[in-house]
C-alpha cells in the first residue's frame, strides 16, 4: 500500500513538473523564474495539510492515548517542517529576481515564518525528551496550542501588514488565472499532497518499528 | 470549594516563598535596571527616535522579564524535590495551574509597573491620558504571556536544555500578543483613545481566553509525570 | 485482621534503555500488612517503589493498588498513597507548619491547626514548628516528610528508608504510628538496605536481587542476625 503511494506520488510529481516547466505558458513579465510558483505554492499548501493532520492527530492522542496517533503527529510534523522550509526557500528564489528581495515582512511571509519556527520548536521538544510516552503527551499539548494559535497569528499579522500577492487560489470570487496556469498548479498540488502522504506513511512505519524494537 | 482552596494555596505558597527569598524579584529588578541602561545608551540621545521605538522597547523589556520570571516558575519545585509532590497531588491539577498563573501574574505586574515607572522617569515620558488604556493593554498582554508561559514552564521544567527550549517554544506562539500590545501601546502613546485600538484589544481578549482555557484543560496531561 | 489484597504486583519488568532493572517482580501486600523489601543499592527497590507510586510506568507486567492499575489509572491510585521517598518535598523558605498546611491543602485534606501541631509534635518538631525549613538538618526534613504523610492517613504507604536519620524517640514514635496505621487497615511497603528497626514493624520480608524477588517470607520471630544471614544467602545466589 505504501509502495503504491510512492509510485503514485512519483508519477503525479513527474506529470506536474513536466506541465510546470514544459506545458504551462511562460509568464510575460516575470519570465521562467515564475515557474517556481508551481512548486512553491503546493509546498506551502501541502505543509498546511501536514499541520492540520498534526493538530488532529495530537487531539486524538490526548483523548485516546493511541500511540499510532502520536506517530502520525510526529511524522506529519517532520514532513510539514521540511515542506515549509522548502516552500520558504523556493519563495525566496522566486522573490529575488521578481521583486528584488529574498525576504519581506509582509503578512503572508511573516505568518509562514512563524509557523515554521513553531513547528521546529515542536520537533525540538520531541528531541529533548527521552521518555517516549512523556514526549507524546507534551508534543500533543504543544501541537494543540500551536494549532489554536494559528488563527490568532494570522489575524494579528494581517492587520499589521498586507503586501503579499493577493491569494489567487483561495480568493472568495474564485480563481482568476487562466486554465493553463490552473491545471499545472492543481496537478502539482495533488502531487505534493500525495508525496506528503507517502513520506508520512514511511516515517510512521519506521517509528512503529523503532517502538516495537524498544519494547 | 476544594478546587479554589488548592489554587489559592499554590498562589499563596509561591508568593510567600518569593516574598521571603526575593530571588526572582531581585533578579528581575536588576535585569530591568540593566535594560534601562542599555536602552539609554543605544537610543537615549535622539528624543524623536526614542518616541518612535518606545512601545517596542517597552514591550521588549516586559517580554524579556517575562521569560526570566516564567522560566523560573517551577524552579523552586525542582530545586527542593517538590515536583513529585505536585505530580502526586490528587484531584484536578488545573488548580495548580491557576495558582501558579495567579502568582506569576502578580510578580510580572509588579515588575512591569517598576519598568514603566523607570521609563517614565528616565526617558521623561508623559503618559497622561494614555494611562488607563495602557493599563488595560498591559494587563491583557501580561495575562496572555503568563497563561502560555506557565503551561510551557511546566512542560520544560524537567527537560534537557530547558533554558533554551522555553523561549524557543514560547516566543513564536506569543507573536499575536506581542503585535497586539505593541501596536496598541503605540497608538495610545500617540494620544489615540482606547476605542481606536479596539480590534487589538479584542484580539488580546480572544487570545487570553484561548490560552487560559487550553492550559486549564491540558495541565492535567502535562503534570501526569 | 483484614485480609483484603491491596497491592498486587504481577511479573513487572522495567527497562531503562537497554538495562533491565526489574526482571519479573511479583509481590502482594494485604490490608494491615507491612512488607520490608531488602536489597542492595541499585537492586531496583526504589524503581519498584516509584512504579507503585505512579511515578514510573512498568515496561511489562501490571501493578494494581486497590484494584486500580497504576499505569492506566494513576489518578485513581494517587489519593490512596502516602509516599516518603528520597526527596523531602519541603520548601526551604516556608516554616515546618506552613509546609504541612500547604501539602495538606493541596491534597484536599481539611487539616485543622491542632492536627498539624499534633503531627509536628509526634515527630519531635514542635519547637521548630515556626522555623524556616532552610535551617533544618536532613533528619529534621525527613521527619517533616513523615509528618506530612501521617496527616493524610493514606491506605497505602510507600516508604523509602523510613527510619534513616531518626533518633530513638522519633523511631519509637514512627513504629507506633506505623502499627496504628496497620491496625486501621493500611498496607505498607518499606524499602531499605539495612536490617534495622523497620523489621519490628514488618510482617513479611522480601529480598530483591537480580531484578527479581528471591525471598518472600513471614518475619515471624527472626532477629536481625537471622535476617542478615538469609539475605546474604539469597542475594548471593541470585547474582
Amino acid at each position: 500500500m505504501v509502495k503504491t503511494l510512492g509510485w503514485v506520488a512519483a508519477a503525479a510529481l513527474a506529470a506536474g513538473l513536466v506541465m510546470a516547466f514544459g506545458v504551462a505558458p511562460r509568464e510575460v513579465t516575470q519570465g521562467n523564474v515564475q515557474r517556481i510558483m508551481y512548486v512553491h505554492v503546493p509546498l506551502i499548501l501541502a505543509s498546511y495539510v501536514a499541520f492540520v493532520v498534526l493538530a488532529l492527530a495530537s487531539l486524538v492522542y490526548l483523548i485516546r492515548r493511541d500511540a499510532g496517533a502520536d506517530r502520525l503527529a510526529h511524522a506529519s510534523g517532520e514532513v510539514g517542517v521540511m515542506f515549509v522550509g522548502l516552500g520558504i526557500a523556493t519563495g525566496s528564489i522566486w522573490g529575488k529576481p521578481t521583486w528584488g528581495a529574498w525576504w519581506t515582512w509582509d503578512a503572508r511571509l511573516t505568518s509562514v515564518a512563524i509557523l515554521f519556527v513553531m513547528y521546529l520548536g515542536y520537533l525540538l521538544l520531541r528531541g529533548t525528551i527521552d521518555d517516549p510516552e512523556r514526549a507524546a503527551r507534551y508534543c500533543a499539548v504543544l501541537g494543540i496550542v500551536a494549532a489554536l494559535d494559528i488563527p490568532l497569528v494570522h489575524f494579528s499579522v494581517y492587520w499589521w501588514r498586507t503586501l503579499h500577492q493577493p491569494p489567487s487560489l483561495m480568493k472568495p470570487g474564485g480563481f482568476t488565472g487562466s486554465a493553463s496556469i490552473l491545471w499545472p498548479l492543481l496537478i502539482n498540488l495533488l502531487a505534493f499532497v500525495v508525496l506528503y502522504a507517502y513520506f508520512v506513511a514511511r516515517r510512521v512505519r519506521l517509528l512503529r518499528a523503532e517502538a516495537e524494537a524498544a519494547a | 470549594m476544594s478546587y479554589a482552596r488548592r489554587a489559592l494555596t499554590v498562589a499563596w505558597k509561591d508568593l510567600a516563598v518569593e516574598r521571603r527569598s526575593k530571588e526572582t524579584l531581585n533578579a528581575l529588578v536588576f535585569f530591568s535596571l540593566l535594560l534601562l541602561f542599555v536602552f539609554q545608551f543605544t537610543l537615549g540621545g535622539d528624543r524623536e527616535r526614542l518616541a518612535a521605538v518606545l512601545p517596542g522597547v517597552l514591550w521588549l523589556g516586559f517580554v524579556l522579564s517575562a521569560l526570566l520570571a516564567l522560566g523560573r516558575t517551577f524552579l523552586v519545585e525542582r530545586e527542593h524535590d517538590c515536583w513529585e509532590g505536585l505530580l502526586l497531588a490528587p484531584g484536578d491539577k488545573s488548580a495548580i495551574y491557576l495558582g501558579k498563573l495567579a502568582g506569576n501574574l502578580a510578580l510580572m505586574l509588579v515588575v512591569e509597573a517598576l519598568v514603566l515607572g523607570l521609563f517614565v522617569v528616565f526617558f521623561d515620558i508623559d503618559l497622561g491620558r494614555a494611562l488607563p488604556g495602557l493599563l488595560v493593554v498591559v494587563l491583557l498582554g501580561t495575562l496572555g504571556l503568563a497563561a502560555v508561559g506557565t503551561l510551557f514552564a511546566a512542560m520544560t521544567a524537567n527537560v534537557r536544555a530547558r533554558e533554551l527550549l522555553f523561549p524557543v517554544l514560547l516566543l513564536p506562539v506569543q507573536v499575536p500578543v506581542l503585535l497586539a500590545t505593541v501596536k496598541a501601546t503605540e497608538a495610545l502613546l500617540l494620544g489615540e483613545p482606547l476605542g481606536a485600538v479596539a480590534h487589538w484589544v479584542k484580539l488580546l481578549l480572544a487570545a487570553d481566553v484561548v490560552y487560559v482555557v487550553v492550559s486549564v484543560l491540558t495541565f492535567d496531561v502535562v503534570l501526569e509525570g | 485482621m483484614n485480609l483484603e489484597l491491596i497491592v498486587r504486583v504481577v511479573d513487572v519488568r522495567k527497562v531503562f534503555g537497554l538495562v533491565p532493572v526489574l526482571d519479573g517482580v511479583s509481590l502482594e501486600i494485604r490490608a494491615g500488612e507491612a512488607v520490608a523489601l531488602l536489597g542492595a543499592n541499585g537492586a531496583g527497590k526504589t524503581t519498584l517503589l516509584k512504579i507503585l507510586a505512579t511515578l514510573l510506568r512498568p515496561t511489562r507486567g501490571t501493578a494494581t493498588i486497590a484494584g486500580h492499575d497504576v499505569a492506566r489509572a494513576p489518578e485513581a491510585v494517587r489519593p490512596l498513597l502516602g509516599v516518603v521517598a528520597h526527596g523531602a518535598w519541603v520548601y526551604d523558605d516556608l516554616t515546618a507548619r506552613e509546609n504541612l498546611k500547604f501539602w495538606a491543602t493541596l491534597g484536599g485534606l481539611d487539616a485543622r491547626a491542632d492536627d498539624v501541631t499534633a503531627a509536628l509534635a509526634g515527630v519531635g518538631l514542635e519547637r521548630a514548628a515556626d522555623a524556616r525549613v532552610r535551617t533544618f538538618s536532613a533528619g529534621m526534613k525527613r521527619r517533616l516528610s513523615l509528618a506530612r504523610v501521617m496527616l493524610a492517613r493514606p491506605r497505602v504507604l510507600l516508604l523509602d528508608e523510613p527510619f534513616a536519620g531518626l533518633d530513638q524517640r522519633a523511631r519509637k514514635w514512627l513504629e507506633g504510628r506505623l502499627e496504628a496505621l496497620k491496625a486501621a487497615g493500611a498496607a505498607l511497603l518499606m524499602v531499605t538496605h539495612s536490617f534495622g528497626r523497620e523489621l519490628g514493624v514488618a510482617d513479611r520480608l522480601a529480598v530483591l536481587a537480580g531484578g527479581r524477588i528471591v525471598l518472600d517470607t513471614a518475619r515471624g520471630s527472626l532477629g536481625a542476625d537471622d535476617v542478615q544471614r538469609l539475605y546474604a544467602a539469597h542475594a548471593e545466589d541470585a547474582l
